[in-house]
């Protein structure tokens, strides 16, 4: 594909790309939105006129090279083509969480001193006026949705239309000079910058040349044979690295289409729509999408019960073989299409992965269940290990070699080795350039050899060459005994229970090892609900003694399971609670893509930890919360303690 | 304060325009009982009218006088300076007054879409057969329709739900529902009755988000009932009190909060100690 594609060389920088997708696809559509319960679309010749009328209007406005431009709103192709036209003009885009609250907000656009901002709607507009005090460099406001704005009344305000308007106007006088500012573009040019989210500390501007962003999209592509024609739905946060290599690197690559939802609440509704046919999701989503099907058939009549567990069964047995492209017998072929066309066919059509030919899940681990429950349904689900600052891509699944236990091989121009203590080191085209501003994380992170360490440990199998991960290097510790702790390893099995929505597991340097745990309201709320159970809160639910017994036997199923592991058996949770609140990323405790902050976990919740150390059945505690519109509230709840039976280190687990 | 001819700039800078409907007098009686006693009072266009009181106030019955759908005694109803004949439910909605319900009358079975649609009806001109062949004139005429009701669900942001039968939806949405249907008829009047009654304060807050930018989007002239004092006094450039059928007070939010009448209507009346 590549051979037709990369005629000329020479493309260098997006505005490069834009420009070749403009002149050999030009009729084919680049973007596609729902609004008005009506996909519109735009080719990639129209795209390309609306991208350059808003970059002449950014000079217009006066951006100059090398200004930041934040960009902050949910996926829409506006959004997509301010972050081009940016690069058009020489400045560089930082595309923010559009669920940022405003004090993130501040602190990451005081750090690159953003110039301009696009909002994209009123929401984010309030939360930039509210922090525009401590901005000393903003100057203007471009805003995309004008409902409830007519009443501002600010000279740094002007809608996207009339920016893209002022453009097209001036195009003559301004044209040239647009032109020159791409010409100066090449490989190492800044592409973008992205805030990491966080997980530890204040957020890093990773700064992404145009080498990094094409080379990695040149060879990811590549490597999964994406073609022109593919579609994808651009649901994820914009301002996550995974988003813009997808829906601007790997689109402008290959010159896909990008297709966003009309809001975040019909995204389902959207995917089935479009059927993407390049798709990527985190755990949590496939997790959700099968927690929703297996709850509607549990309400569903006893024949379509039965005739949906048989298939099931056939499936799990034959699908991921027949996927692989293993040998399979004449019956279990025969009895898999049956399947096809009675349950597995229609259930694909309702999740929209009809015509998925790539699928990814990364971020987090995914359950065995989970991941094989797609994988047989006839999914092309596969798993990807990157982060930010790799450009995404380290290792990947090739087709063919998929479990859900790995993280795959190394992708296309990556070099790997895992240093004494297990950590994980990378050397790839697609390595950041560097930290904005902050030399010495940099110089942390990334050796003058280019090495760059993950900070997650793990090994390469040997049967296979392909990476496992077993936890955050700097998680990983010893038990009170002297054994290796890895919380995540634990937390990743107690979270395969659809009921467990999240947990924490504590224990480095602890005589045993003790759990949070938060259930998950839509499974539990729905077994609740079969069961005649009234609650009429989270906490109230979570404190249910018949939830606790659930969630007792999930923690000793895993401790079974856990065992079995020679060098982690000491990480059986003894002690677990059920929290009185949901971790939530409001409050701190978790990222804002959704991963948990051990430290400040361990720092609001120390009464709790203490308490299931010193042996008590139950404990008090008081708990602030951030509502979502700012405000602070307390809520109070007395926790049972509650012991978990716990295997034997090296005892036979077979009675189980 | 007020112009009688010209209306009045509000405290954020809306023009209000002249009077829409003028209430002169109006007495209303159920056999023995007055429900309103001898109350006048009017609505400016472009305005956000509010009528409060406590329970069994008359509320209620104003705004059934004001939608035409009860009949005063004694009193004149002015549309538009035009003298208010008794009229049929469907010829008010022809004169672009619109309403919401206290008990939400939505077509439960239907899908929103559906039920907004509804709310287009006094817009379509086509026959019933015509709509029912869906050739020509009707075809277009529902697409441009639906092209309205779909601004209206975006608006709203209901677009998750469009497809959804009514009967599945929780309460608040359903008022969401509702007002949609009441705002697809493009009304120049809209009368809502209780919005937020037996919500949450989240859901209050979405409500009053909508109500504000419906008035500030499309210039719609709102009159609402409701008991929330809050939620009136933020919302309402002017407001009626009532209680026990009489109008106890009329202003803006801040002249009425400090009104003795309807201070002692709310909080009761202290004793000497």
């Amino acid at each position: 594909m590549s051979k037709t594609l990369d005629g000329a060389g020479g493309l260098v920088s997006v505005p490069a790309l834009l420009n070749r997708n403009a002149t050999q696809f030009g009729s084919a559509p680049a973007y596609r939105e729902k609004e008005f319960g009506i996909w519109q679309s735009w080719t990639w010749s129209q795209t390309n006129e609306e991208i350059e009328a808003l970059a002449l209007g950014f000079l217009d406005l006066g951006v100059a090279e090398g200004d930041f431009i934040a960009v902050i709103g949910r996926n829409r192709p506006y959004l997509y083509w301010s972050m081009m036209a940016a690069q058009m003009v020489g400045a560089v885009p930082v595309p923010l969480y559009q669920d940022a609250s405003a004090e993130e907000m501040a602190y990451t656009m005081s750090h690159c001193g953003a110039r301009f901002v696009i909002a994209g709607d009123q929401e984010q507009v309030d939360k930039v006026m509210e922090i525009q005090g401590e901005l000393t460099e903003f100057e203007a406001m471009i805003y995309l949705d004008p409902r409830g704005l007519r009443k501002y009344d600010s000279a740094k305000l002007t809608q996207y239309s009339a920016v893209q308007e002022a453009g097209r106007s001036k195009r003559a006088a301004l044209e040239p000079k647009m032109k020159a500012r791409i010409a100066k573009l090449n490989y190492d040019s800044t592409c973008v910058m992205l805030y990491t989210s966080g997980t530890t500390g204040k957020p890093k501007g990773v700064v992404l040349s145009n080498r990094n962003v094409i080379e990695t999209a040149k060879s990811s592509s590549e490597f999964d044979d994406l073609r022109q024609t593919d579609d994808i739905l651009a649901y994820l946060p914009m301002a996550w690295v995974g988003d813009f290599i997808f829906s601007v690197g790997q689109a402008l690559w290959c010159g896909f289409c990008t297709n966003c939802p009309e809001s975040a609440d019909t995204m389902h509704t959207d995917l089935r729509e479009i059927g993407p046919t390049y798709y990527f999701a985190p755990p949590r989503v496939f997790e959700n999408q099968l927690t929703n099907v297996m709850i509607r058939m549990e309400d569903a009549s006893p024949m379509k019960k039965r005739l949906f567990d048989y298939f099931m069964g056939v499936a799990r047995k034959v699908g991921p073989s027949i996927l692989d492209g293993n040998p399979v017998s004449l019956i279990d072929r025969i009895n898999y299409q049956l399947g096809e066309f009675a349950i597995y066919g229609p259930l694909k059509n309702t999740l929209g992965f009809s015509r998925v030919r790539v699928g990814y899940t990364a971020g987090e681990a995914i359950g065995p269940e989970i991941f094989d429950f797609y994988r047989s349904l006839g999914i092309n689900l596969k798993q990807l290990y990157g982060q930010t600052e790799a450009t995404v891509f380290i290792t990947a699944q090739p087709d063919g070699e998929v479990r859900s236990d790995t993280v795959g091989v190394t992708c296309p121009g990556v070099e790997l080795k895992i240093a004494e203590n297990g950590e994980v080191f990378y050397r790839s085209p697609g390595v950041f350039v560097e930290y904005y501003k902050n030399a010495e994380s940099t110089a942390d992170t990334k050796d003058t050899e280019g090495w760059v360490a993950t900070g997650d440990a793990g090994f390469i199998e040997e049967s296979s060459g392909h990476l496992r991960i077993i936890d955050r290097a700097k998680d990983v510790g010893q038990t009170g005994n002297g054994h290796m702790f890895a919380p995540k390893y634990v937390e990743n099995k107690l979270k395969f229970f659809p009921n467990i929505l999240e947990t924490v597991v504590f224990g480095n340097g602890k005589p045993y090892c003790t759990a949070f745990v938060n259930i998950d309201l839509t499974a539990v709320g729905n077994w609740a609900e079969r069961n005649n159970i009234a609650y009429a809160s989270y906490q109230e639910l979570a404190g249910h003694p018949e939830v606790l017994s659930t969630i007792q036997s999930h923690v000793e199923e895993v401790n079974a399971s856990v065992a079995q592991d020679a060098m982690l058996s000491d990480c059986q949770v003894h002690r677990f609670v059920v929290l009185h609140k949901q971790l939530d990323a409001d409050d701190g405790e978790l990222t804002r893509t959704q991963k948990v902050r051990r430290r400040i976990i361990e720092e609001k919740f120390s009464d709790i930890i203490n308490a299931m150390y010193d042996g008590s059945d139950t404990i008090s505690t008081t708990t602030e919360v951030t509502y979502e519109d700012g405000r602070k509230g307390a809520i109070s709840a007395t926790l049972d303690i509650r012991d978990a039976a716990v295997q034997t280190v090296g005892a036979k687990i077979a009675a189980q | 304060m007020l112009d009688q001819a010209d209306g009045y700039m509000t405290a954020d800078g809306r023009q209000i325009g002249p009077v829409v409907m003028e209430m002169k007098n109006i007495t209303l009686r159920f056999g023995g009982v007055e429900a309103i006693k001898n109350i006048s009072f009017d609505i400016r266009e472009g305005e956000v009218r509010a009528i409060i009181g406590p329970n069994g106030a008359g509320k209620s019955s104003m705004l059934n006088v004001i939608s035409g759908f009860y009949v005063p005694q004694d009193g004149q109803v002015l549309y538009k300076g035009v003298q208010r004949p008794q009229m049929r439910p469907y010829q008010v909605a022809q004169q672009g007054i619109a309403r919401t319900f206290q008990n939400i009358a939505l077509f439960e079975g239907m899908s929103v879409l559906d039920n907004v649609m509804t709310g287009r009806l006094t817009h379509m001109k086509t026959g019933m057969f015509s709509q029912a062949l869906w050739k020509g004139r009707a075809e277009k005429e529902e697409t441009a329709n639906r092209e309205v009701a779909e601004r209206i669900i975006d608006f709203l942001e209901i677009q998750a739900i469009r497809k959804t039968p009514v009967a599945r939806l929780p309460y608040g949405l359903k008022k969401r529902v509702e007002l949609a249907r009441a705002l697809a008829a493009e009304p120049s009047l809209l009368l809502l009755d209780e919005p937020m009654a037996g919500m949450n304060v989240e859901e209050k807050e979405d409500m009053s988000r909508f109500i504000l930018s419906m008035n500030d989007e499309f210039g719609t002239t709102i009159a609402l009932i409701e008991h929330d004092m809050g939620v009136v006094m933020d919302l309402s450039d002017r407001v009626v009190v009532m209680d026990y059928g009489k109008k106890i007070g009329d202003g803006t939010p801040d002249e009425v909060r400090n009104n003795q009448a309807v201070i002692d209507a709310y909080l009761g009346v202290a004793h000497d100690e």
